[in-house]
């Protein structure tokens, strides 16, 4: 998979992402959870933190952390506390990030991913819920001094922690992880996954050791919201302290960021001057408590897991752990895949054509599967009309670019094309008879026992049929004829 | 026909509800006593025109036939509580100009029961002081004695019932800023239980531990303005959803058992034998049990209780607010508003400048003791440990009511000390020993004015305290004002 | 002496506290004062096995949290408006605070 390696370390990474949770208002205020407004439009009073006001916690937020409790299998605290976390930085407005620090909601559990072709699990640690701070806007210019612009728009965001326990061995396997992961938030419907807008940002620790050993120093590499860098940034890391090391220096336990332009990680913040959050349960939040019947209703609701659905694809339909993993990356993929089937598709089939021509399109034209310009029960149509000779290969990927573009109807598609295969003996006969006259050598060849030289003839017959012909039909004419 | 000032909420109100005063005219003779008495520096910021014009459309809306409970009452607003049509600024440097764009719960409350809000009353910086000199604006002076201080945090509207420049005002209590105000300046006061009133746009000290209440003359308006002020809010989280008795209806309800002669027949008092321990000058205890004794010739039986913990309350608050008090300021950042430091070379220096120049001594001591009992290393040797005696000091309570249903002693071991005398914050800490323990335990609370000093503080109040069960405000003003109607200490005024 | 006078340089600090050497002589004075006669008696009584108590009502048994229907209310443009009048310094809609190195 990745070439990357270090002879003679072991790379241990663990991996704390913030997941922004799709709800119509925030964390502990009512103001709408939206990105991309004018700045400070979104803060409302409490998010401002105005003199007097107080957070006012969100079901939708804490019902989508059960959600993914589930989905993970770990435990869904039934008390859990809000705590305050103590610092100061001009877009945490509060002075304080209201967190859960000691009882978090999410306790343990596991998330499943492919890597290397085979299933694995990350062992969680827990998730815990807490809200998103401001933006920092720099470089603004205010009379005449560089200055900072603090835009609250995105303070009070809800966001679920989930943290990873150490197990990840190298960058590309936490990139398989993360990826993963990624997947089954949007797929649980509790986050948009828009890496852009950073609705999906990772926080790696990283550190190294020789085999067998203690766990090393670890660094912690902040904001990372894409699989490219988080793997670039861990590849780097990883290779800074194994030097380091080598050279007799010791790793320094600190938080560092990443930047993509140089592809290198920095220090931002050392242990020395890292803070002390002084953190306590929130005053102005009771605990917690989560009634086991809105578990049970929850779970109720859940849907079918892509791990679940993909062991599903392997048994019923015989698809290989990549191939079924490759279908249950989306909900879309897996519907579209299923639809294909309920349509009249066999598996394997369908599961080509999704993963080879259908992908490369999606790609080819940057849209994802929820837009795929190709119904499901058409693409079916197609796999019939291959499977019943109607169309060959070459033939097949010209209806299917024609369904791309828009036409309808498989069969309306290859009759308008003529597409459809020559079996009409007498029409297949004409131009094997031409082409025997043509290649007087190739007969001679197979007539001396060079069963290869019919292969050519097949050939030429099929180009003077535009690929139309039937290729069985051909060489048995081509055989009757010589031997004639 | 005497001023309408001088009479009590309770009177104005009947006078405008007969058509005998208006609302204007009630309003006017209020703001020109604030106008005259501004040395007692009760006041922080007066709002005579919004005032008057709120007073106006009070009396057009009664003759429209509203009557609703408070229409056309002035009153007072401790500057705590945010207001949208007035500067607030909790008596701080820091929060100098601040306007809020919205009204606190309990402003928005008592406007819609009719109260006209004449003003905003002079307080300790952030609620934290019991003698009113911690506000940035200049002390408070007692109304019954210029050299003495008012009490705190609330002084400001404590001096200002106490004056007859407002029937009524709100304040807040965390650890005894109503009771003990309410009792240096011989007026009434109640902390109802925690919860039970809004804190929202009451501007945080110690959000565990705040509550809003009622100071007023008499036990019968605090019961009329509480009765306005309490009630559920979807945007406190700590606030609770509890049937609301009406409370000026529960003053005169007869016990079961009792007769109009000793109408608090069958009601036991306990008495903490710690409350009435050393350190309790002797004219404030002889002025308590003179009280005592009048409750029982109402009926009422006295039992000693103990409160065992009572004692440890100093720690335990004086640790537990300021580490709430610690988080809640650090919103007052210069970012977003309050003050900003002039001069500063970067981030950190803007911060620092700007928080010491906005803050002054005693919260900058509190914010740091709550800082350092949070920080790595003394967090359960601390907080954790003050938490756990808070729990200890509750249960003592919920003990004791189990032998008695209200609990009364002094409010504050001496009465009001003289402008300055106090420089030792501890000593002003110690002085609070009577009023933490119910606010720890978040129980409803009164001070009620029980008799004067002697001496040299023969012109300074005594108020006895009395304590009730969670939600137990009912029955507290009902002994209160059983007690007011056999003693004459409500009515007194000070000659200003 | 509970604190050092670096204890109170430490918190300053993490407060965000500008504290000239006076103020930070008598600040340890006045917080060992209260730690030496009040505070310690405190730490000495035997609270093993007592739930600390966060909420006063929590002593009278369970106080659950209290949640909020996930629904979203536009705040106006009139409160930024008051909010930005209330800072500073503001421009382009945002409050403005020195350069944040990072």
């Amino acid at each position: 998979m990745s070439s990357f390696a270090l002879p003679g370390w072991e790379i241990v990474i663990g991996l704390e992402t913030h997941v922004q949770l799709s709800t119509a208002s925030k964390m502990f205020s009512d103001a709408p959870n939206l990105f991309g407004r004018e700045p400070n439009m979104l803060a409302s009073e409490v998010d401002l933190a105005l003199p007097g006001t107080l957070p006012v916690t969100n079901r939708g937020a804490v019902e989508r952390a059960i959600r993914f409790g589930l989905a993970v299998g770990a435990v869904v605290a039934p008390m859990s506390v809000f705590a305050r976390k103590n610092y100061f930085y001009p877009d945490l407005p509060k002075g304080y990030q209201i967190s859960q620090f000691e009882i978090p909601v999410v306790q343990g559990g596991k998330v499943p991913y492919v890597f290397d072709g085979e299933p694995r699990q990350a062992q969680l640690t827990r998730a815990h819920l807490e809200e998103d701070a401001g933006k920092s806007v720099h470089g603004l210019d205010w009379a005449g001094q560089d200055a900072t612009g603090i835009d609250l728009n995105r303070a009070g965001t809800p966001l679920l922690e989930i943290v990873s326990e150490p197990v990840l061995r190298s960058p590309a396997e936490a990139a398989a992880y993360a990826r993963a992961l990624h997947a089954l938030v949007v797929w649980l419907g509790i986050c948009d996954g828009n890496l852009q807008e950073g609705s999906f940002r990772c926080d790696a620790n990283v550190s190294v050791r020789r085999p067998g050993a203690p766990l090393g120093t670890r660094c912690e590499i902040k904001n990372l919201n894409s699989f490219r860098f988080l793997e670039r940034a861990i590849e780097f890391e990883a290779r800074r302290q194994a030097e380091l090391i080598e050279d007799g220096g010791t790793v320094r336990q600190e938080t560092r960021l990443f930047d993509p332009d140089r592809g290198e990680t920095r220090t931002m913040r050392t242990k020395e001057d890292s803070h002390d959050y002084r953190y306590f349960p929130d005053p102005d939040l009771p605990p917690l408590l989560i009634e086991p019947a809105w578990v049970e209703r929850v779970r109720a609701e859940l849907p079918e897991l892509p791990a679940q659905m993909a062991a599903r694809f392997e048994h019923q339909h015989g698809l290989s752990t990549a191939d079924a993993a490759y279908l249950t990356q989306s909900r879309a993929h897996a519907a579209y895949f299923e639809a294909c089937l309920a349509a009249g598709a066999a598996a394997k089939p369908a599961a080509n054509w999704i993963m080879g021509e259908l992908a490369a399109a999606l790609n080819r034209d940057e849209l994802d599967m929820a837009r795929c310009p190709v119904a499901p029960g058409e693409l079916a149509a197609l796999i019939a009309r291959q499977a019943d000779g109607t169309l060959s290969g070459k033939t097949a990927r010209e209806v299917f670019a024609a369904l791309w573009q828009g036409e309808r109807g498989v069969d309306a598609i290859i009759d308008a094309r003529g597409l459809r295969q020559i079996s009409d003996v007498s029409a297949i006969a004409e131009a094997v008879a031409a082409v025997l006259a043509a290649n007087p050598k190739n007969v001679e060849e197979f007539r001396a026992g060079k069963t290869k030289a019919l292969n050519a003839l097949v050939g030429q017959v099929m180009k003077a049929t535009g690929g139309r012909a039937n290729p069985q039909q051909v060489g048995e004419a081509l055989r009757a004829a010589i031997e004639a | 026909m005497s001023a309408l000032a001088e009479q009590d909420l309770r009177a104005q109100a009947r006078a405008l509800r007969e058509g005998r005063a208006s609302s204007v005219e009630l309003v006017g003779e209020h703001l020109a006593r604030i106008e005259r008495q501004a040395q007692l520096g009760a006041f922080l910021h007066v709002d005579a025109e919004g005032a008057l014009q709120a007073a106006r459309a009070a009396d057009a809306a009664r003759a429209a036939g509203a009557s609703s409970a408070l229409l056309g009452l002035p009153l007072a607003h401790k500057d705590v509580f945010v207001t949208r049509d007035m500067p607030t600024t909790a008596g701080s440097r820091m929060l100098a100009g601040y306007r809020s764009p919205f009204d606190a719960t309990v402003v928005a409350r008592l406007r819609e029961a009719g109260a006209v809000c004449v003003g905003k009353t002079n307080m300790d910086e952030f609620a934290m002081g019991s003698s009113n000199e911690n506000s940035a604006f200049g002390p408070v002076r007692n109304p019954w004695d210029p050299r003495a201080v008012p009490g705190g945090s609330s002084g400001g509207s404590a001096a200002a019932v106490a004056a007859r420049l407002v029937p009524a005002a709100t304040g807040t209590d965390t650890g005894g800023s109503i009771r003990q105000p309410a009792a240096f300046c011989g007026i009434t006061g109640i902390k109802p239980t925690y919860g039970l009133c809004s804190r929202y746009g009451m501007i945080a000290y110690a959000s565990s531990l705040d509550q809003a209440g009622a100071m007023a003359r008499s036990a019968w308006d605090c019961a009329l303005v509480l009765g306005a002020m309490v009630g559920f809010d979807p945007r406190d989280s700590t606030s609770v959803q509890h049937a609301v008795p009406d409370y000026t209806a529960a003053l005169d309800a007869p016990r079961e058992g009792a007769d109009a002669a000793r109408p608090l027949s069958g009601l036991r008092i306990g008495l903490p034998r710690e409350w009435f321990a050393q350190g309790l000058a002797d004219d404030v205890e002889q002025a308590v049990r003179e009280a005592l004794r009048q409750l029982r010739d109402l009926g009422a039986q006295l039992v000693d209780i103990d409160l065992p913990r009572s004692a440890l309350s100093v720690a335990a608050y004086y640790i537990l607010a300021p580490a709430e008090a610690s988080s809640n300021l650090s919103r007052f950042d210069g970012v977003r508003y309050g003050h900003r430091a002039e001069q500063y070379a970067d981030l950190a220096e803007m911060y620092a400048n700007s928080r010491a120049e906005g803050f002054g001594p005693e919260v900058k001591r509190r914010i740091l003791t709550g800082a350092y009992v949070l920080s790595h290393g003394y967090y359960d040797a601390y907080y954790l440990q003050a938490q756990k005696i808070r729990r200890l000091i509750a249960q003592d309570f919920l003990a004791a009511f189990g032998s008695c249903d209200l609990i009364a002693g002094p409010v504050a071991p001496t009465v009001a000390w003289n402008l300055g005398e106090k420089a030792d914050p501890l000593a002003n800490y110690l002085a609070d020993v009577h009023t933490l323990p119910a606010s720890l335990a978040g129980l409803p609370a009164m001070s009620v004015p029980a008799g004067f000093g002697r001496a040299e503080h023969a012109q300074r109040p005594v108020g006895l305290q009395l304590v009730a069960p969670h939600f137990g405000e009912a029955g507290l003003l009902h002994a209160a004002h059983q007690l007011q109607r056999v003693t004459d200490w409500h009515l007194r005024a000070p000659a200003v | 002496m509970p604190l050092q006078s670096s204890d109170i340089q430490r918190i300053a600090s993490l407060a965000r506290l500008r504290l000239d050497t006076a103020e930070q002589a008598e600040m340890l004075e006045q917080i060992n004062a209260f730690f030496t006669e009040v505070v310690e008696p405190m730490r000495a009584v035997d609270t093993s096995g007592v739930e600390p108590l966060a909420h006063p009502l929590a002593v009278l048994g369970e106080l659950p949290l209290r949640l909020r229907e996930d629904a979203a209310r536009a705040p106006e443009a009139r409160l930024r408006e008051v909010a930005l009048s209330n800072a500073a310094a503001a421009q382009e809609g945002m409050f403005i605070v020195p350069r944040v190195v990072e």
